[in-house]
């Protein structure tokens, strides 16, 4: 199923990590454009559906989605040590980032330029997502996935309007999987 | 003590922040503003912006944040490591599942439910960073419209969809742009 990817060293892992979570603003979800950029269009370590399932494995367990994710491509890539050296890479910028900017925040929180410059990196950041949902789209519209089209939407419209917690999402939609699935087993097994 | 008080703590969001950064953050305020008064509301708040303009998981800045704040660099060591411990043997055991099990339809079932709602909750992030972008804080009206930042955001998205370019180039010029602007707009007013 992964056979034709490549394979990285644990120190590839590590350092692709790092920079990817060295250079995220934010976190979370807007980390999953550069994931694509790195690992799937520059590295070939994944393709671009296992990209789609490393989030989702990583957004059903609790903690940083983006650690969790990439914790799982460690250990499809190279197992335990791999695990632990995407682990490092991507937590370690954060820490260290933030034990630094701990001591004189107040300086960093109250300065016009940066609040000037975040505000065109936002404009910047919901552009690239926009870009990422439109490419993780396009293949659900290509194959006529209906009831692929239908969840997305019935998520998206919880979750913008009603806030409802993302672990709740993924939870439901896992269920609406399985109920899916078995019904479609039914009907096939019908006919 | 202090340790094994901030070991245990963040443990205990890392096990139950289901849902992500955000989710952990109710967890985080309940452990460390109201049980152990190690950050006040306002070091909260300011934990939460600090989060947004510095890189890498919001949960793992503030374990860090708490960590410095209540025993330097070796409390943010510890309270990071508590933080993503429960998280790493969640994913390890789903790892082991789906190494085993992975092409049973049950699972292959639960995952085909999982990726269109992934797409559906990246989308939710990125409408919220766009209309944090172009309205702030203030409420969604053509007069509060920052248009700067709202006719930026189409730009960018336009060269992406047209040049390819890398995100990260993308998000940074975009950050220069900004400089830019407030720059120029101070030297006209």
């Amino acid at each position: 199923m992964y056979a034709k990817t490549k394979k990285p060293t644990c120190w590839a892992l590590f350092l692709n990590t790092f920079i990817l979570s060295a250079f995220t603003i934010g976190g979370g979800y807007v980390m999953v454009p550069l994931m694509r950029e790195r690992f799937v269009d520059k590295l070939g370590w994944i393709d671009r559906d296992e990209l789609a399932e490393l989030i989702a494995l990583g957004q059903s367990a609790p903690g940083a989605m983006v650690v969790n994710s990439t914790v799982i491509m460690g250990y499809r890539l190279l197992g335990t040590r791999g695990a632990v050296s995407a682990l490092l890479g991507t937590a370690l910028p954060p820490l260290i980032i933030l034990s630094a900017v701990c001591r004189f925040y107040e300086l960093i929180r109250d300065n016009a330029y940066v609040s000037a410059a975040l505000r065109g990196m936002r404009a910047g950041v919901a552009a690239v997502i926009a870009d990422t949902v439109v490419n993780m789209v396009s293949p659900y519209l290509k194959r006529s996935g209906v009831t692929s089209l239908a969840i997305m939407a019935a998520a998206f419209l919880v979750s913008f309007l009603y806030d409802v917690n993302a672990g709740y999402v993924i939870l439901s939609c896992g269920v609406l999987g399985i109920i899916i699935g078995a019904i479609r087993r039914k009907r096939g097994k019908a006919a | 003590m202090i340790f094994l008080k901030l070991f245990l703590s963040f443990c205990y969001i890392g096990a139950l922040s289901f849902g992500g950064g955000y989710a952990a953050l109710p967890l985080i305020r309940e452990q460390c503003v109201d049980l152990n008064a190690w950050l006040s509301m306002a070091e909260f708040s300011d934990l939460l912006t600090i989060s947004q303009i510095t890189p890498g998981p919001i949960a793992i800045n503030s374990a860090t944040f708490v960590g410095m704040k209540t025993a330097g660099i070796p409390g943010a060591v510890v309270a990071s490591i508590g933080f993503m411990l429960p998280p790493f043997i969640i994913v390890t055991l789903i790892f082991l599942i789906f190494k085993k099990y992975g092409r049973l339809p049950l699972l292959q079932d639960i995952l085909s439910g999982l990726k269109p709602a992934v797409v559906a909750l990246i989308a939710v992030a990125g409408m919220d960073i766009l209309f944090e972008a172009v309205w702030g804080s203030q409420a969604i009206s053509l007069a509060s419209t920052n248009i700067f930042t709202a006719a930026l955001a189409v730009m960018a998205f336009t060269v992406m969809r047209i040049r390819k370019t890398g995100a990260i180039s993308v998000i940074l010029v975009c950050g220069i742009i900004g400089v830019l602007q407030h720059f120029v707009t101070g030297l006209l007013l």
